[in-house]
């Protein structure tokens, strides 16, 4: 016999044999006994639901089924990332419409994080009537609900803007701006769009085909960033070595910039200006009513969230980390730039990420202007022509599911890079 | 004790549970005193509410009279308002018992939704409405028009269609309910707003100046408008179905809510006292009494009556009857003999 046994036979409990009362009245089973039976009484919900689901469905006559996806949708939809015809299939329409989804949060999320941003330190500011202003935006966005804005940024598209027909005549009653290039209509907005004159043609990748132009440069873009970011390394490890620091900014300008302007000259890059034809304006890219009226809508709500994060953020560092940059003698710019707003990232990161989260699903409120989202399209005109609320519906929910999954997780991973290292 | 208490409120509840299932949509809508009556939520004409909340139009006369034949009350509807895409879960459901709501008998509706149409109480087609200063005089000079619609409709499909036989391409602007389509229209924010041609006529008739617009000659589709029931009450899918036959016989044979009174006394005609209960006893077949088709043409006219007094000619909407006449002159309205 070793000492420890001694030891443990001195201090714990005398050993007595299991009864099956000790699972209620011992501490030590207790918690694991309702841990389950809460489990086992979750699981008999779930089956009871998905039991009555099948039940229902049967007396019914209707089976459960994604086979519609596979049938031609008859539908059009108005804004097409992808290529897509009514002869299509459902889930194409319903690839369609979660592109369209991307597309609208991705802008959002931007316009959001940037109006955050500056609203957020402006409402800091000294200045007493910008301080005010900012107050004033973010309290009348916050405190009225986004569908509102949605609705009201729609309208005053298509009401206070002259129509299309208004560009007509010899002294049109309105005219385009920016030397005729941008043409703000009752229908949307029309800007230039890049257009190439050689085609290197289409990447196909199953559904989807993006234009090899596009990506290409894409790619150059990402290698000139990687770029520049090693000439800045070397230019701080100059820095670090001499005390002097090398002049960058001519180099960053042609590292970021010059391969891309040599790609698009090389495929014959140019504008292609909207014009009135018909109807319709046409060429350029249309922004259409209803992308602009959920792109404000959101970003100019959810903007108002952001500035509060980022101003919750900034007061959480300490008042004496601005003092003693000043103290140095940085500017009041500078100190926030390179020493307030790096510390306060790690307070303000985590609620945003909710905010893009609150975006993204906000994106469904598209159908009240008429913005054909996944929500519109499968969950809205497939459902509808189909009758398959349930397929659709769930189906519909996991996708929302998987993107805001998909965004938690590369905000958290974002987030671990800019939160305090502990060493 | 606790556990048979316990067991014992189980098997009452399924019981119940499983006697409510078996209990017939008719019987369901007697017990509550109140017919649930799905309709559109607001479309001049056939189903809108007035200035005092009631219901009036087309479809709710319709509804009316069902609700007139069952429980000897006219008013014992509950409207549900629906749009195009919350229509099929509303019927399917349960939580409207009739939808009467401009709605397209197709194939797939009838079939694939598992529900039954009842029959056709207008036969529709789909047109288009443009302004007059836009200067259109057809349907194929709308290449590149932007074009409004209303989202879960059949419109939108054979919309799709047309342009694409015709090689056209077009804009479309999807829309939930007829009012945001009738202000994106009047805001110029599309060139066109399809419809069936009788949505047009009624939501023309509300503009402040209906003349500035006019509704194209083409009309691109056949809709059968009619009312629709859940698929497996037979009984309840007769008596809707027997209900607009007795509207639409009452015209043919000269019955109307004014003459109504004297002629269910008996009249020289057998198909008049078989529809109303002079002879014989139809009524019972179907578990009503042998007066329900008096009150249901009582409630508000025969199918002629209803259509002049809130789509007809003399009204705002103005639609003439068209292929809605009755067979007998030169229309489509045909209903099977009452014996």
């Amino acid at each position: 016999m070793s000492i420890s046994d001694d030891v443990r036979s001195a201090t714990s409990a005398p050993k007595r044999a299991f009864r099956p009362s000790m699972l209620l009245y011992d501490q030590r089973y207790r918690s694991i006994t309702i841990q389950v039976f809460f489990l086992f009484a979750l699981m008999l919900g779930a089956a009871w639901l998905i039991d009555n689901t099948v039940n229902n469905l049967r007396a019914l006559g209707r089976d459960f089924s994604f086979a519609f996806l596979n049938a031609p949708a008859g539908y059009d939809i108005n804004q097409r990332p992808i290529e897509y015809n009514s002869q299509m299939t459902h889930g194409r329409a319903a690839l369609v419409g979660f592109l369209n989804t991307i597309i609208l949060a991705v802008m959002a999320c931007a316009l959001a994080t940037v109006l955050g941003v500056i609203a957020g330190v402006l409402r800091l500011s000294n200045n007493w009537i910008v301080g005010r202003l900012m107050t004033v935006y973010i309290e009348v966005f916050r405190n009225i609900p986004t569908l509102l804005w949605i609705l009201i940024f729609g309208a005053i598209m298509s009401e206070a803007m002259p129509a299309p027909s208004a560009f007509r005549g010899d002294d049109p009653a309105a005219s385009m701006l920016f030397a005729d290039s941008v043409a703000i209509t009752n229908r949307g907005v029309y800007i230039p769009s890049i257009q190439f004159l050689r085609d290197l043609g289409d990447l196909q990748l199953g559904p989807i085909a993006p234009s090899l132009n596009w990506l290409l440069v894409l790619v150059v873009l990402v290698a000139g960033v990687y770029a520049n970011k090693r000439l800045l390394q070397h230019a701080t490890a100059v820095q670090n070595a001499t005390g002097i620091r090398p002049k960058t900014w001519w180099k960053s300008i042609l590292v970021l910039l010059g391969p891309v302007v040599v790609i698009f000259v090389a495929l014959g890059a140019h504008l292609e200006y909207p014009e009135l034809r018909g109807f319709n304006f046409a060429g350029g890219t249309y922004l259409r009513n209803s992308l602009i009226a959920m792109w404000l809508g959101l970003g100019i709500y959810t903007g108002a969230f952001v500035a509060e994060n980022v101003r919750a953020g900034i007061l959480a560092i300490s008042k004496g980390q601005t003092e003693a940059a000043f103290a140095l003698g940085m500017q009041p710019g500078k100190t926030m730039r390179l020493v307030i707003l790096p510390q306060a990232l790690r307070v303000i990161i985590p609620p945003l990420i909710s905010q893009y989260l609150n975006i993204t699903k906000n994106t469904s409120l598209g159908l009240a202007v008429g913005y054909m989202d996944l929500r519109s399209t499968l969950g809205g005109i497939t459902i509808n022509q189909t009758g398959r609320e349930l397929e659709g519906m769930l189906l519909m929910m996991l996708i929302y599911l998987a993107i805001s999954l998909t965004i938690s997780g590369a905000m958290n991973v974002y987030n671990s890079r800019v939160k305090l290292k502990e060493r | 004790m606790k556990k048979s208490v316990f067991l014992g409120t189980i098997a009452a509840t399924s019981l119940i549970a499983g006697l409510a299932q078996a209990q017939s949509t008719l019987e369901t809508v007697q017990s509550r005193g109140e017919l649930n009556c799905g309709v559109s939520t607001g479309l001049a004409g056939f189903s809108a509410p007035d200035g005092n909340g009631v219901w009036q139009g087309f479809d709710v006369d319709y509804c009316r009279a069902v609700a007139a034949a069952e429980l000897n009350d006219p008013m014992a509807v509950n409207f549900v308002p629906t749009t195009g895409q919350t229509r099929f879960s509303a019927l399917a459901s349960g939580e409207v018992d009739i939808l009467a709501r401009n709605t397209t008998w197709t194939f797939s509706r009838d079939v694939d939704l598992n529900f039954t149409f009842v029959g056709t109480n207008y036969y529709d087609g789909q047109g288009f409405m443009v302004t007059r200063e836009l200067g259109v005089s057809s349907a194929l000079e709308l290449d590149g028009a932007t074009v409004c619609i209303q989202t879960g409709t059949t419109t939108e499909l054979n919309l799709a269609d047309y342009f694409r036989v015709n090689g056209m391409a077009y804009e479309p602007v999807p829309i939930e309910t007829n009012a945001e389509a009738q202000q994106q229209y009047l805001a110029g924010a599309c060139d066109v707003y399809t419809t069936d041609v009788s949505g047009l006529a009624a939501t023309r008739a509300s503009f402040a100046n209906p003349s500035d617009h006019v509704i194209l000659p083409e009309v691109i589709s056949k809709e059968p408008l009619g009312p629709a029931v859940r698929h497996g009450d037979d009984q309840w899918a007769d008596i809707t179905r027997w209900t607009l036959f007795a509207l639409i016989a009452a015209e043919e044979l000269g019955v109307t809510s004014a003459n109504i009174d004297e002629m269910k006394a008996g009249t020289d005609n057998p198909e008049i006292n078989r529809l109303l209960g002079a002879e014989g006893d139809l009524g019972a077949m179907f578990g009503l009494d042998s007066e329900w088709a008096v009150r249901a043409i009582a409630a508000a006219g025969n199918y002629g009556e209803i259509f002049s007094a809130t789509i007809g000619e003399q009204t705002p909407i103005g639609l003439a009857r068209g292929l809605n006449a009755q067979w007998t002159q030169g229309g489509l309205l045909y209903a099977p003999p009452f014996r």
